[in-house]
C-alpha cells in the first residue's frame, strides 16, 4: 500500500515512479532489487525467513523433517495462529488488542462449562461461545469508535474484565474433557493427510486464514479495511464509513478468538482457566513476524500463519536439538527485532 | 462466589484503610481492641490451590472468630503487589501475617519491616530466601513429595523388568525452589546421581531423555511432550511438575498412540488429579494438604496473639512439615500409598 497523501482511497494500482533528474539514475544494484521486489511481494520476507529457519533445523536438530514433527509444529501453531488471524484484523487498521487472551480463555470457560455443567447440548455450546467472542470484540469496538479511546488502552482495560469474568464464571476451577460434549473436543481429532497427522484444529486455522484472506483482498469490505488503516481520514472522506468498518473489524476479530478457544478446548482436551493467558503478546509477535506493519494499512493475513510458524518452527527445532528453553526465548526476541527492521529497510525501496 | 469474595475483600481493604487511618489521627498505635487480625497473601487469585488455600484460612478465622483479610499477587511472580499488601496489613495493625512468596528474596525487606512492628510471619508453601526472615514456614515437603514418586516408579519399573526412559516435564526456566525441589527429588527416588540437588538438569544418566518446561499449564505439558516424544518416541516415564501439565502430557502421548505404554507421574493433589490416577491415566500423585496449611497458619497467628509464642520447625527439617501422602492404585512393596478412593475424600480444588 502506499501512504502518498491523495484523497482518494489507496487502490492496488502501482504509482506511477516519480520524475527523476538523469543525474540521480544509477544501475539498480543486486540489493535494490531485492529491496523492491520484497516492497512488491509483502509475503516473500516471512517465506524467506521461515524457509531459512525450516532449512537451519533440518541440519542441527534430528527427527526435526519428519513428517510427523512437520504436522507437530501445524499443531502447536494452530491456537496462536489463529489467535493471530484476529490479531491481524486490528494491527491493520492501526490498532492493538492486548485482550486476545482474556477472551479466548472466556469463551473456552464458556463453552466448556455449558456443556459439562449445565447440560447444554454441544453445538449450541459452541454457538454462545462464538457469540461470547463476537460480543467481547464489539465491547472493544465500541469504546473504539464511540467513546474514541485508544485500542491499546481500550484492550488494556478489557485484558482485565475478560480475565476476571473468566475467574468467576469458571470459578478458579478447570472443566475436564470427558465432562464436555464431542462437538466440542473435535478440533482436537486427527486426520491422516498424506502420512501428516493433522488435527482438524490446524486445519481450521488455515481454512479462518483462507476466508478472511478473501474477505480482505476480494471484497469491498477488505479494501476498506486497508483503506481505514492506512489513512483514516483519507478513508472517511473518500466515502468510507469508518466506524463501522472498524466495529466490524473488532467484531469479526472476536469471533476469530472464540475459534481459537474451540480449537485450544481440542488441543488440551478440557477448558482451563489459566491456559493462554499470556498469549496475547504471542499472537502480537507472529503478525510482526508475518510483516505486517504495526502502523496500519499494509501486510497480508497470509504472512501470520507464516509468522505464527516460524515461531513454533524455531521452538521445536531448538527443543529437539536439546537446547536449554532460556535461548528459545532469546532467539524469537532476536527474530521479531529482526524482523521488524527488515520491514523497516524494505519500506524505504527506491522506486 | 467470587463475587462475594471481592465484595468482602474490598470492604475488608476499607475497613483496614479506615482503621488504619484512625489509629494515626489519634496516635494510639497500640489499640486493636482485642479484636485479632490475620492477613494472608497469596501468589496468584488463578491457581485452585491457592484458592483453596484462601478457603481454608476463611474457614479457620471463621472458627477462631478472627478477622481474614486476603490479598493476592496478580500473577505468578509479582512481587510488588505482595509488598503492598504487607504494608497495608502493618497499617491495619495485624497480629499475623501468612504469606506465599512470588519472589523469595525481594519479598524479605517488606516482611522485616512487618515483623519490626511485632507481627509474627509465616511463610506458606514457598519458603523465603533466607528461610530465617519469617517466624516459621508452613510447607509441603517438595523434595520428599518428588521422592515419593521416584520411589514408586522406580519400583513399578523394577516389577516389570523394564529400564525407564525418563522425561522430565518442569516449571519454567528460573530454578524456583519448589521446581528444583520436586525434580530433584523424583530423581533421587528413581535412583539417579543428581549431581547438584539445587540445580535441574546437571544430572550425566542415559536413562534421561531431557527436560522442558510447561509452565504448570496443559497447553505447555503437552507442547514439551509432544517435543520430547519427537526426540526420543521410546519415552516411558514422565515426570511432571504438576496435574495440569500432566493432563496435557496425557494429550500428547494420546495422540501419539503411546498412552497405554507410558507411565506419568505427578505432584499436587488436586481433585481432577487424583480423578485422573483413578482412572489410570496418572500412574501416581503426590498429595500436598492446601487447606491444612493454611488453616494451621491460622492457629498459629491466634496462638501468638494470646500468648507470643511462635512455632517450632518439625524435627530434623527448617519448616513445619504439613504433610504429603503419595496417592496410587497400583502399591509397590516398599512404598507406602493411598489409593485414589481415599484420595478423592482428601483432594482439593
Amino acid at each position: 500500500m502506499t501512504t502518498s497523501n491523495t484523497s482518494r482511497v489507496p487502490t492496488s494500482d502501482p504509482q506511477p515512479p516519480p520524475t527523476v533528474l538523469a543525474e540521480d539514475v544509477r544501475p539498480p544494484t543486486l540489493v535494490d532489487r531485492a529491496q523492491r521486489l520484497l516492497h512488491a511481494q509483502a509475503t516473500l520476507g516471512p517465506a524467506g525467513v521461515l524457509l531459512l529457519t525450516i532449512v537451519a533445523f533440518s541440519v542441527i536438530a534430528p527427527n526435526f523433517l519428519a513428517p510427523t514433527n512437520i504436522a507437530l509444529i501445524l499443531q502447536q501453531t494452530a491456537v496462536i495462529g489463529t489467535l493471530a488471524l484476529g490479531q491481524t484484523l486490528i494491527i491493520l487498521t492501526m490498532g492493538i488488542d492486548l485482550s486476545v487472551g482474556s477472551i479466548m480463555v472466556l469463551c473456552s470457560i464458556v463453552m466448556g462449562r455449558l456443556s459439562a455443567d449445565f447440560g447444554v447440548p454441544g453445538p449450541l455450546a459452541l454457538l454462545v461461545g462464538l457469540a461470547c467472542g463476537m460480543a467481547c470484540g464489539l465491547f472493544n469496538g465500541v469504546l473504539v469508535t464511540r467513546v474514541k479511546l485508544p485500542p491499546f488502552i481500550v484492550t488494556l482495560g478489557s485484558l482485565n474484565i475478560f480475565f476476571a469474568l473468566n475467574l468467576w464464571f469458571s470459578r478458579s476451577e478447570t472443566v475436564r474433557g470427558t465432562d464436555m460434549s464431542q462437538v466440542l473436543l473435535w478440533t482436537g481429532q486427527v486426520v491422516t493427510v498424506g502420512g501428516m497427522r493433522l488435527t482438524y484444529g490446524s486445519l481450521l486455522m488455515l481454512v479462518i486464514c483462507a476466508l478472511l484472506a478473501y474477505a480482505l483482498h476480494r471484497t469491498r469490505w477488505g479494501r476498506h479495511v486497508y483503506a481505514t488503516g492506512d489513512d483514516r481520514e483519507a478513508a472517511r472522506l473518500a466515502g468510507v464509513r469508518v466506524n463501522r468498518i472498524l466495529l466490524s473489524v473488532y467484531a469479526v476479530a472476536g469471533l476469530v478468538y472464540a475459534v481459537g478457544a474451540w480449537i485450544l478446548i481440542g488441543r488440551i482436551a478440557s477448558a482451563s482457566p489459566q491456559a493462554g493467558v499470556m498469549d496475547n503478546l504471542d499472537s502480537i509477535t507472529a503478525v510482526v513476524l508475518g510483516g505486517t506493519s504495526l502502523f496500519g494499512g499494509r501486510g497480508l493475513i497470509i504472512g501470520t500463519v507464516m509468522g505464527a510458524l516460524i515461531v513454533g518452527v524455531c521452538r521445536n527445532g531448538l527443543s529437539l536439538a536439546g537446547v536449554d528453553v532460556l535461548w528459545q526465548n532469546f532467539a524469537v526476541g532476536v527474530l521479531v527485532i529482526l524482523a521488524v527492521s527488515l520491514d523497516q529497510w524494505i519500506r524505504k525501496a527506491r522506486r | 462466589m467470587k463475587h462475594a469474595s471481592w465484595t468482602r475483600r474490598a470492604l475488608a481493604a476499607a475497613a483496614g484503610t479506615g482503621l488504619a487511618l484512625s489509629l494515626a489521627a489519634c496516635s494510639d498505635a497500640g489499640a486493636d481492641d482485642g479484636e485479632v487480625l490475620v492477613g494472608l497473601i497469596t501468589k496468584t487469585e488463578t491457581n485452585p490451590f491457592f484458592v483453596k488455600m484462601k478457603e481454608g484460612a476463611e474457614e479457620a478465622a471463621d472458627e477462631h472468630g478472627v478477622t481474614l483479610q486476603s490479598f493476592s499477587g496478580d500473577y505468578d511472580g509479582d512481587n510488588e503487589s505482595q509488598v503492598q499488601a504487607v504494608e497495608n496489613l502493618i497499617a491495619a495493625g495485624a497480629d499475623g501475617i501468612l504469606i506465599t512468596p512470588n519472589d523469595s528474596e525481594a519479598i524479605v525487606p517488606a516482611l522485616d519491616q512487618a515483623r519490626a512492628a511485632g507481627i509474627m510471619v509465616i511463610a506458606l508453601d514457598t519458603p523465603t530466601e533466607p528461610a530465617d526472615a519469617v517466624d516459621a514456614t508452613f510447607a509441603t515437603d517438595n523434595f520428599l513429595a518428588g521422592e515419593y514418586i521416584g520411589q514408586w516408579a522406580a519400583a513399578r519399573f523394577e516389577a516389570e523388568g523394564v529400564d525407564p526412559r525418563v522425561a522430565m516435564l518442569d516449571l519454567n526456566p528460573n530454578q524456583i525452589a519448589v521446581d528444583v525441589a520436586r525434580d530433584q527429588g523424583f530423581l533421587q527416588g528413581l535412583g539417579v546421581d543428581i549431581a547438584d540437588p539445587g540445580q535441574i538438569g546437571d544430572e550425566d544418566d542415559d536413562r534421561i531423555v531431557g527436560h522442558d518446561v510447561t509452565e504448570g499449564a496443559e497447553e505447555g505439558g503437552r507442547t514439551a511432550m509432544e517435543n520430547l516424544l519427537q526426540r526420543d518416541p521410546d519415552i516411558n516415564l514422565v515426570y511432571t511438575i504438576n496435574e495440569p501439565a500432566a493432563a496435557g502430557a496425557y494429550e500428547a502421548l494420546n495422540a501419539a498412540g503411546v498412552a497405554e505404554d507410558v507411565v506419568i507421574v505427578s505432584v499436587d493433589g488436586g481433585c481432577p488429579g487424583v480423578e485422573n490416577v483413578g482412572s489410570g491415566l496418572l500412574g501416581a500423585t503426590s498429595m500436598q494438604f492446601p487447606l491444612d496449611m493454611a488453616a494451621q497458619g491460622v492457629d498459629a497467628v491466634v496462638e501468638y496473639a494470646a500468648s507470643g509464642e511462635t512455632p517450632d520447625p518439625t524435627e530434623g527439617l527448617d519448616f513445619v512439615n504439613t504433610g504429603v501422602e503419595l496417592i496410587t492404585d497400583e502399591p509397590m512393596d516398599g512404598v507406602e500409598s493411598q489409593d485414589s478412593a481415599w484420595g478423592l475424600e482428601n483432594c482439593w480444588g
